[in-house]
């Protein structure tokens, strides 16, 4: 049954790791299991809800389809990597500010997959950030909390004082 | 209870949620999350058959496969289940028959997930197929072989008959009468998170299940009745649920395996289920075939309803009862009803069984009544929002069902969405394949009634006040997401005037916290509000009357605000609330305090009487507008307004959240999410997977304009009213009335796809009736009725036989 294991090095969040595991084992379940790096989720392991994303190279890729082994000598970022030093990343921070997480499970997969359109595109607007999170499901937000902390965030991200509308927090009364 | 809006400062604000930063850094742990030393995994066998016998299940070639550590199957868990005490009807593991494809007949325990998944080709079952019920209407026409060996007529598991009024009599009263029928297909919640659930058995006895589910204290219970263990030797954790939306809010045959499987092997055992596992478990939206009646006036005015439905309830129970029971209640809450007849009936069906999904039985009736009230609008010339606007039922009044209805601000919600979206110049105005609908809708704010008969409360909180300034909230809860631990929290730090983020909130958790019963109904809010005030206050009484001591002032005097206790007319004579507590502590012991919600009673003493009534009840009104291509039948959904009756928001960014998101999962319904089967194969599902199973994308996702109507209702905690189930409700009959509006046909069933606006627009073309949709309601042997007066024809609450009630009713109207 349990195959012998393989070891290979690689980045993780910004700092070299070495992990030994079954090497049909996809990067999912080698940060999960191996590396106790549980923020990353699963929705389908089939690759049809995008809840696995993470950056490879700075590509969000589908962690479920892609194997542990091909990650050997690669950057590995996952939401555990977004925040430095106690401090959150601005696309945490607008989530957490604005309610785009809610019972939170997608969230890691959001904040990836939209960092990953910012650092290409500082300056997405709606469309472009519909585009780039297309790819990932959320059941409880109906996506605009998260189209809208994407554009805070990003505009935060660009140095500008961005604060959110009263109606997205409060509605119209 | 606690109301007023004067000087509120937590109360109402869009404060970050006390678990945020928990969320957005994936520290929160899920089910699937935990790991334990010498943990097992384990893995279903399921059936392949819809409908059959078990000859024989010979699990020993498992057993004794390297790795495997334990195989169960049925007789190792006999006792039934079920959620609704009348509906016990569930193994763990099926006994002797399997009921639909995916019931659970076998589990392994193993050291590996891989090779559990391994072992269970190495179970042999023998199985004698039966002829499967594939639906409602086959159910009807095939009593036999009967599915289960309980319920009303053969394959029809519950027959309801209720009625309040003479309905036939107010027809004739009537200057128009309409019958029309509707069908509203299946879905189901689809969470991201696939359920999940970690078992550990210690050998003093005592059995821990940390689980993805919604009602610990019903996994509780369950695990108590079929582990024949004494509930005081087992806990249940709730752990954050990653989306329940009702699909977690049974227990279920995975839990109970679990835990014994951990009993049998004295090791601790997590199952995950996978994608297609979580479609097998479903508990969704009951497919639901409609039938209605109404008379009106020539203003519209309702003179009487006869609402019929037929219910798919899938192969087991569940909360299937209630379900139906629901599709019949609140149609009487929205726009007055003098005189309502309901038949409602459900099937048992060889599918995954159905149960209660976000609006429990109530967006299939109100999709029927929501279109049912456009056509006769059309028909009297009337616009159909004005139409609601003259016929609302009046705040503080009771329902032909004898349900009450307090606060009502749907006339408001109503004004708001017809003036945000332009309604009246663009209502049957907009150039073809664009159109506008209307619709409203109203859902209760908690069930009235517990699902299990009990005097108790139904929820209860524990506060302990910490000498550092800190306070712990205890509360059987659970968050699914909704926000209900920032909600405790805002509640509690709201009372005794600190911040919220100095309350440390413990939920959802059998040993620890008092009992809720659980995240459903959309009870939580209102409910633990309640509790949560009431606790509170009980703690600011305690800590005020030591504070005035020290101030030398009267209790009256004292004011808690900013994390201070100080003399209101001389605000800088204070402490802090930390040497508060310790003055207290210092003087009485402890402080702590318990609080505890019952419901009030409901006015309706009639059999059925106990679905429906609730503390309070919420209104929502939706104007939705559509692009519709006549050559394709595609629909396009670019824009929603959605009014909310929310009574007082708690924290205003989660009811933003709730909305939105009700209105998404309402447009999914509206337009594509359905649960599929290929009758001719064996009613196997047809799309058990993400990305079969159609759900808005970011793509599909419509722009939402959202108005927060608040009308504070006195039972609610500083008036909040529910917000996470009601506005999904009117979102489908708003765009089926849009697409009529659009392209001038009726597609009476939801979802409302390309295929069916197709063939009503080829229909029409040909000169038959432009119109998508089921076209009879079976003949059905309903029972006697239960005859019930409304309020206004001397009824008392209570049923009476028919004669009575004719006198009745001649006496109040001579």
């Amino acid at each position: 049954m349990p195959d012998s294991k393989t070891k290979i090095a690689l980045d993780v969040n910004g700092e070299s790791v070495e992990v030994a595991f079954a090497p049909h084992k996809t990067l999912l379940e080698v940060l999960r299991e191996d590396l106790s790096l549980t923020g990353t989720k699963h929705g389908c392991e089939l690759g049809e809800c995008g809840t696995c994303t993470v950056l490879v190279d700075g590509t969000a890729v589908l962690s479920c389809l892609v194997l542990g082994l091909a990650c050997a000598g690669r950057r590995v970022k996952t939401v555990e990597g977004l925040a430095t030093g106690g401090q959150l990343h601005p696309l945490q921070d607008a989530f957490a500010e604005l309610g785009a997480a809610q019972c939170g499970y997608c969230t890691p997969a959001f904040l990836l997959a939209a960092e990953a359109l910012l650092a290409r595109n500082p300056r997405p607007d709606r469309d472009d950030i519909k585009r780039a999170l297309s790819g990932n499901l959320c059941r409880c937000t109906g996506y605009i909390k998260i189209y809208e902390a994407v554009e805070l965030a990003a505009a935060r991200m660009r140095g500008e004082p961005a604060e959110p509308a009263r109606e997205t927090l409060y509605g119209i009364r | 209870m606690a109301s007023g809006k004067r000087g509120l400062r937590v109360v109402g604000k869009a404060l970050r949620k006390v678990d945020a930063t928990a969320k957005v850094t994936g520290t929160t742990k899920f089910a699937d999350d935990l790991f334990l030393p010498r943990m097992l995994y384990a893995k279903l066998l399921r059936s392949p058959h819809a409908h059959a016998r078990i000859v024989s299940i010979d699990p020993s070639p498992a057993a004794a496969l390297a790795g495997v550590k334990a195989v169960l199957t049925g007789k190792d868990l006999p006792i039934r289940f079920g959620i609704l005490p009348v509906s016990q009807d569930e193994h763990a593991l099926a006994l002797d028959k399997v009921r639909f494809v995916g019931d659970p007949v076998a589990a392994v325990a193993a050291t590996s997930e891989e090779a559990a998944a391994a072992a269970l080709a190495h179970i042999a079952v023998r199985y004698e197929p039966l002829r499967p019920v594939t639906d409602a209407l086959d159910a009807l026409a095939h009593p036999e072989p009967r599915i289960h060996d309980y319920g009303d007529l053969g394959n029809l598991h519950k027959l309801i008959h209720l009625e309040f009024g003479d309905v036939e009599e107010s027809f004739r009263d009537a200057d128009l009468v309409r019958e029309d029928t509707f069908f509203f297909e299946g879905s189901t919640h689809l969470p991201m998170e696939q359920h999940a659930a970690v078992a550990d058995w210690s050998a003093d006895g005592k059995l821990t299940l940390w689980s993805s589910t919604q009602t610990p204290h019903y996994v509780h219970r369950a695990l108590a009745q079929v582990l024949e263990l004494s509930p005081a030797r087992i806990r249940v954790i709730a752990c954050p649920n990653g989306g329940g939306f009702g699909g977690k809010s049974d227990p279920f045959s995975h839990e109970i395996v679990a835990a014994k499987l951990a009993m049998v092997t004295g090791r601790p055992v997590k199952i995950t289920l996978t994608r297609e596992e979580v479609f097998y478990c479903h508990r969704g939206r009951h497919p639901t075939l409609m039938w209605v009646k109404t008379g009106v006036k020539k203003d519209g005015a309702i003179t009487g309803m006869h609402f019929k439905s037929l219910l798919d309830g899938g192969g087991y129970g569940s909360y299937g009862v209630a379900s139906t029971y629901y599709t019949g209640a609140l149609q009487t809450v929205t726009y007055h009803v003098p005189r309502y007849k309901f038949q409602g009936a459900r099937a048992f069906t060889n599918k995954p069984p159905c149960g209660p999904k976000r609006g429990h039985g109530t967006p299939q009736p109100r999709f029927a009544l929501e279109v049912h009230l456009d056509k006769i609008a059309e028909q009297l010339g009337l616009d159909p929002a004005e139409l609601r606007l003259r016929h609302l039922v009046p705040p503080d009044s009771l329902t032909a069902n004898w349900l009450r209805v307090g606060t009502m601000g749907l006339g408001r919600c109503i004004e708001k969405v017809v003036g945000g979206s332009g309604w009246k110049d663009k209502f049957r105005k907009l150039p073809t394949g664009k159109g506008i609908g209307l619709a409203c809708s109203s859902y209760i704010t908690g069930a009235g009634l517990p699902i299990y008969w009990n005097a108790m409360p139904h929820s209860g909180v524990q506060l302990k006040c910490d000498r550092g300034g800190g306070v712990t909230a205890f509360c059987g809860s659970t968050e699914i997401g909704q926000g209900s631990d920032s909600i405790l929290a805002a509640i509690v730090a709201e009372v005794l005037g600190i911040d919220p983020l100095d309350v440390a909130v413990v939920t959802g958790d059998t040993d620890l916290t008092p009992v809720d019963l659980g995240s459903y109904s959309s009870r939580v809010t209102l409910m633990t509000g309640n509790a949560a005030v009431q606790a509170a206050e009980r703690a600011r009484e305690i800590i005020a009357r030591h504070a005035a001591a020290k101030l030398d002032v009267s209790v009256e005097r004292v004011a808690f605000a900013e994390g201070r206790v100080f003399d209101v007319e001389r605000p800088e004579r204070g402490l802090t609330f930390a040497d508060a507590v310790q003055l207290a502590e210092a003087a009485g012991g402890t402080v702590g305090t318990v609080g505890s919600y019952t419901p009030p009673p409901s006015p309706g003493k009639y059999r059925g009487a106990g679905v429906g009534p609730s503390p309070a009840y919420s209104y929502s009104a939706c104007v939705a507008e559509v692009d519709v291509d006549p050559a394709t039948g595609i629909v396009r959904v670019p824009k929603i307004w959605i009014a909310h009756d929310v009574g007082r928001a708690i924290n205003a960014a989660s009811v933003m959240g709730q909305i939105e998101g009700s209105v998404y999962m309402g447009l999914g319904e509206a337009l594509m999410e359905e649960m599929a089967y290929r009758g001719n194969r064996n009613v196997v599902h047809k799309i058990p997977s993400l990305l079969e199973y159609k759900s808005p994308t970011t793509l599909e996702m419509c722009d939402v304009v959202t108005y927060v109507v608040e009308d504070p209702d006195p039972n609610g905690p500083f008036g909040a009213k529910e917000c996470g189930q009601g506005p999904l409700l009117p979102v489908p009959p708003a765009v089926a009335n849009a697409v009529y509006d659009a392209v001038g046909v009726r597609v009476d069933e939801v979802p409302i796809t390309p295929e069916k606006v197709f063939k009503a627009l080829r229909r029409k073309e040909k000169g038959e009736a432009g119109r998508f949709g089921p076209t009879a309601f079976p003949d059905i042997a309903w029972p006697e009725p239960i005859r019930v007066p409304p309020p206004w024809e001397g009824g008392d609450g209570r049923a009476v036989a028919r004669g009575k009630e004719q006198r009745a009713a001649r006496a109040a109207r001579d």
